[in-house]
């Protein structure tokens, strides 16, 4: 087969986990990390000679009749339980899953790189290298699983990867309790996702995504007259395998694990709570977009809940003063773009432009978001605090830091010819073309996007300068400023990829134009967003604080995140820990363990009160036994006769 | 006068009888040993004796006598060894002294 070697990039990574965990102890740190490294490294080169020769390559069977086809490269059973209840493990290459072999290992490689700088002479370092080559292999299987099943197992293994590497500083309670929190949150959505699963492959008889998605309105008719609460048993299962990707996509309500898990170490936050793993979600909906397309009402569903955190995130981006804390809301509100794309997106309205559009931008998002990551993992390791207060006018001290930092801004505020204004611009049409009122949503939340990324990029370059403590904060060292650099200048040149002619939700060439009118009014709204940053935060002023107490009220809401933790700790501690936990536990406790508790007390009282019998004196059992035989011969006799 | 069954049978009954009374009435514990093999023989030659009566030309009795006899002598190696060990600690083979295994 001619793409079976893709195998390998799934192969060296967990084989990589085996020996880092198993022997890397035995290693020393620089060993590990550039062992790491090298295998990522090779991984790498391999998943972009598979894009290439799938996207170039002439005559294999992946163009037919302009349509790029999805190959089922390698297909095994794993598990055959009946005829029709069979769980395959395989590599299905299609143009999405190409791509995000490309983003996955491209920022994986980045972040093997830059670690070796940022996590020098920290304990744990060969574990962390491990974790992160599980974490890749989990992410790596995920996007080509050729089956929902298998994509339901390698989604819980990047759960898993996440928790290890969240509670990477295990000794930190915080960090502990954010991995918990992450796992636990994640696992709850996850819940959705499998029932989900379940009734899908109860009505249509299979896991495949092919058979899924080749002939969806047949699929969508298998469970046709089945309703449950008015609504049809396809769309609740749409929308609960939604759920799962909600969960992991951090989308509101289910968005709170996403900005505790910056207690992890910045690299990994650059890798997974930023461009890989927090974008399963809508890789997911990406795959199974054609079921989505037929049932409309999930799509808008999709589309109120991508808006709503979109703003939501935005919001609560503009008032963090932890330079992490606002670039975890700024993912969160970047992913709903990308949520909400899709939510827009119809085959019939400007031939599905926001399938296309929400694909381009996780392309373009994962690269510019994966730098900025990068670089306040920089500026953190150089002023050893994660407060925007401590940082300010640090451009003297880290030039290339500054520059990259400030391409990623431009970027994700969608400035041309940055990498984002193209995507980003795409988002927006396919918005308009569905309905005005989420374009102008979006339009507006993009321009406070830009509004946020620099403010938080003025408190850490110029403001003021603060006392840095015992020394001046200088330039890291080359292996982190050479991701910096690589994925900078990807974040500039990756908008003027024809990503049309690659990803589209027919799968066939799709050229990109842009519309003028939306650009224009975006690009315009995002250099007023940045204007206002400028004339706020460019020199140490009071304008700010004046600004927040004249909105007190609102200020303190969007400081505290709306209190939605706080809801949620209500929730789950008032209403579940107080109203169902508590009786459950009494009912265990009194009820199931008093009954278990009676039999114990009336044994040992019963034993106790026959112990007596027992004299210790052997030769008196054996009178009783010999009287007890002579006895029941006796009656046995009499009973005869 | 022809053999009878009841001619073995009565004297291993006999036997079977004083084994039953030597293991109540006797206290020194090498004493109920003999007396428990005594009962052991009694039931052997019962087998033996059924066996030769009751199913002549077959060899089930006797073989089953074979495995009991060696069984029997392996068992009395353990009573004996446990027999030491407790006239180690107790200094006594009088079997009333023995009463350590009560509640």
């Amino acid at each position: 087969m001619e793409f079976s070697y893709t195998l390998a990039v799934l192969i060296i990574p967990i084989l990589m986990f085996l020996f880092l965990g198993l022997v890397g102890m035995k290693l020393s740190n620089k060993v590990a990390g550039v062992i790491g490294t090298t295998a990522m490294g090779i991984v790498t080169a391999i998943a972009y000679a598979i894009a290439f020769t799938y996207f170039f390559g002439d005559s294999q069977g992946q163009v037919i009749d302009g349509v790029r086809q999805q190959l089922e490269v390698v297909n095994f059973t794993w598990l055959q339980f009946t005829d029709n209840l069979i769980i395959k493990l395989g590599v299905l290459l299609d143009p999405i899953a190409a791509m995000m072999l490309i983003v996955i290992t491209t920022v994986s490689f980045m972040v093997h790189l830059y670690s070796l700088g940022y996590m020098k002479g920290e304990k744990g370092f060969q574990r962390y290298y491990a974790f992160l080559s599980l974490f890749t292999f989990s992410m790596l299987g995920l996007v080509v699983a050729t089956n929902i099943f298998q994509m339901y197992i390698f989604w819980e293994l990047v759960g898993v990867s996440s928790y290890l590497l969240i509670g990477f500083y295990y000794t930190k309670p915080a960090a502990v309790a954010a991995s918990k929190k992450a796992f636990i949150v994640t696992r709850f959505a996850d819940l959705g996702f499998l029932i989900g699963i379940l009734i899908l492959s109860f009505y249509t008889q299979t896991f495949d995504f092919l058979t899924l998605t080749s002939n969806p309105s047949s699929m969508i008719s298998t469970a046709s007259g089945a309703t449950f609460m008015g609504c049809s048993v396809m769309a609740w299962a749409l929308t609960l395998i939604f759920m799962g990707g909600a969960g992991k996509s951090a989308m509101f309500p289910l968005h709170i694990w996403l900005p505790d898990a910056m207690e992890g170490p910045t690299p990994v936050s650059a890798l997974i709570h930023a461009a890989t793993m927090v974008v399963a979600g809508v890789y997911l909906v990406a795959r199974l977009f054609p079921l989505y397309a037929c049932e409309v009402g999930v799509l808008e569903i999709i589309t109120v809940i991508g808006a709503v955190t979109a703003l939501y995130a935005a919001m609560v981006a503009c008032v963090q003063s932890d330079i992490k804390r606002v670039l975890a809301f700024s993912t969160i509100s970047q992913i709903a773009f990308m949520i909400t794309s899709l939510g827009v997106a119809r085959p019939e309205i400007h031939e599905g432009v926001g399938y296309m559009a929400s694909m381009f931008h996780l392309f373009t998002h994962a690269m510019f978001k994966a730098l900025l990551f990068l670089g306040a993992g920089a500026i953190i390791h150089a002023v050893h605090s994660n407060e925007v207060k401590d940082m300010g006018g640090l451009r003297k001290y880290m030039p290339i830091c500054h520059i990259t930092f400030l391409i990623g801004c431009l970027a994700i505020a969608g400035i041309p010819p940055f990498s984002g204004f193209f995507s980003k611009d795409e988002i927006l049409v396919a918005a308009y073309s569905n309905s005005p009122l989420w374009g102008i949503w979006l339009t507006v939340v993009a321009g406070m996007t830009a509004f946020y990324m620099f403010r938080v990029y003025y408190l850490i370059f110029w403001w003021n300068n603060p006392d840095y403590g015992h020394h001046t904060p200088h330039e890291s060292p080359a292996t982190m400023t050479i991701p910096l650099i690589f994925l900078a200048t990807v974040s500039i040149f990756a908008g003027f990829i024809p990503f049309g002619e690659f990803v589209s939700w027919n799968r066939e060439t799709y050229t990109i134009h842009l519309n003028w009118t939306v650009a224009t009014t975006s690009v315009l709204v995002a250099l007023a967003g940045i204007a206002l940053a400028t004339k706020l935060y460019m020199k140490e002023n009071k304008a700010p604080a004046a600004m927040a107490d004249k909105v007190r009220g609102l200020w303190t809401a969007a400081y505290h995140r709306f209190y939605m933790d706080e809801l949620y700790q209500f929730i789950t501690h008032r209403i579940i820990f107080g109203c169902v936990s508590k009786p459950i536990a009494w009912f265990d406790r009194h009820i199931i363990d008093g009954t278990m508790d009676m039999l114990a007390t009336v044994t040992n009282s019963a034993s106790y009160a026959i112990r007596k019998l027992q004299s210790g004196s052997i030769q008196g059992y054996v009178m009783v036994y010999f009287v007890g035989v002579i006895l029941l011969a006796v009656i046995t006799y009499i009973c005869l006769i | 006068m022809e053999i009878t069954m009841y001619m073995y049978l009565i004297p291993s009954l006999i036997m079977f009888c004083c084994g039953v009374y030597g293991f109540i009435t006797r206290k020194n514990m090498i004493a109920i040993l003999i007396s428990l093999e005594l009962m052991l023989n009694a039931v052997d030659i019962n087998f033996v004796v059924f066996n030769r009566f009751l199913f002549p030309g077959q060899m089930e009795g006797m073989i089953f006598t074979l495995f009991a006899i060696a069984i029997a002598a392996a068992e009395t190696a353990l009573a004996i060894a446990i027999i030491i060990n407790i006239f180690r600690v107790v200094k006594n083979l009088d079997i009333r002294d023995i009463t350590k295994m009560k509640f």
